[in-house]
């Protein structure tokens, strides 16, 4: 068997990566594939929690995971066409409209 | 057996994120994502959850990554191709990564909460069975918040993505 912090570990490095594009990259699109990659790693730690100790609640959160990043890429992609038709960039340090 | 798999599919998708990360192109990044949703779907194989394999490459390969991949067709991505990095303020990312990590690490090694090697009972057989009967009836309420969740954000992009009435 594999021992369970072989995962954890995994879910840490995936996680490093993610965060790395989303800090350092600075194309929205890449940034956007980043934060997919940082939910990615949360779902094998949940998975791997739940088969090691033996409880349907990991998979179950797994699918909800799952369900709201599938809405919240329709929105971000949505947001991403409308900026791209009004202000034609795909850096995120050119998109200062809101002063934010 | 299972050691030899797993070590594969994971330095599948080290490699496959790491080439999302730094890969010029957004085609490439996206496909190397898409590679790197289906390694993840194996480990999920792995643990033992063919369900959720099956819903990562459902959800994940056939409907996030080809919105993805039209969104990139609608959009000239070429004169993002050729800056990779954010120019300024990499010290302090780079710097937080890095610490993020090792405390990460540190804290998994360290502890011994992490060093199951068995799972604690083996299941039998009907595990979807179970699976569904615990998601439609303890967790009824949420299911429903989360398929409402899922209108608004069809509704949402598409008032989104329209172009303004004249």
């Amino acid at each position: 068997m594999v021992p369970l912090w072989w995962y954890i570990v995994l879910g840490v490095v995936l996680f490093v990566i993610g965060a790395a594009g989303v800090l350092l990259r600075r194309n929205i699109l890449v940034v956007l594939m980043s934060l997919e990659l940082l939910l990615n790693s949360v779902n094998i730690n949940f998975i791997a929690f739940g088969h090691y100790y033996d409880d349907f609640r990991g998979q179950i959160f797994a699918i909800f995971v799952i369900a709201i990043t599938a809405a919240e890429v329709a929105v971000a992609l949505g947001i991403l066409v409308a900026l791209v038709r009004n202000k034609p960039t795909l850096k995120v340090d050119d998109v200062t409209m809101m002063k934010g | 057996m299972d050691q030899a798999f797993f070590l594969l599919f994971a330095a599948a998708s080290v490699i496959t994120a790491l080439t999302v990360v730094l890969a010029r192109n957004p085609v490439h990044s996206a496909l190397a994502l898409m590679a790197c949703f289906l390694q993840i779907s194996a480990i999920f194989v792995l643990l033992e959850a063919p369900l959720l394999a099956v819903i990562q490459i459902f959800v994940y390969v056939g409907a996030i990554m080809v919105l993805f991949l039209f969104v990139i067709m609608m959009i000239d991505v070429r004169e993002a191709v050729l800056q990779r990095f954010l120019p300024g303020g990499n010290l302090p990312a780079l710097v937080l990564l890095v610490v993020l990590g090792f405390e990460m690490l540190a804290l998994v090694l360290w502890s011994d909460r992490f060093s199951v090697t068995e799972p604690v009972a083996m299941r039998t057989g009907g595990e979807i069975r179970q699976l569904s009967t615990t998601l439609f009836a303890d967790y009824l309420l949420p299911f429903e918040t989360a398929s409402v969740i899922l209108l608004a954000a069809l509704v949402g992009a598409i008032m989104l993505a329209r172009k303004e009435p004249r």
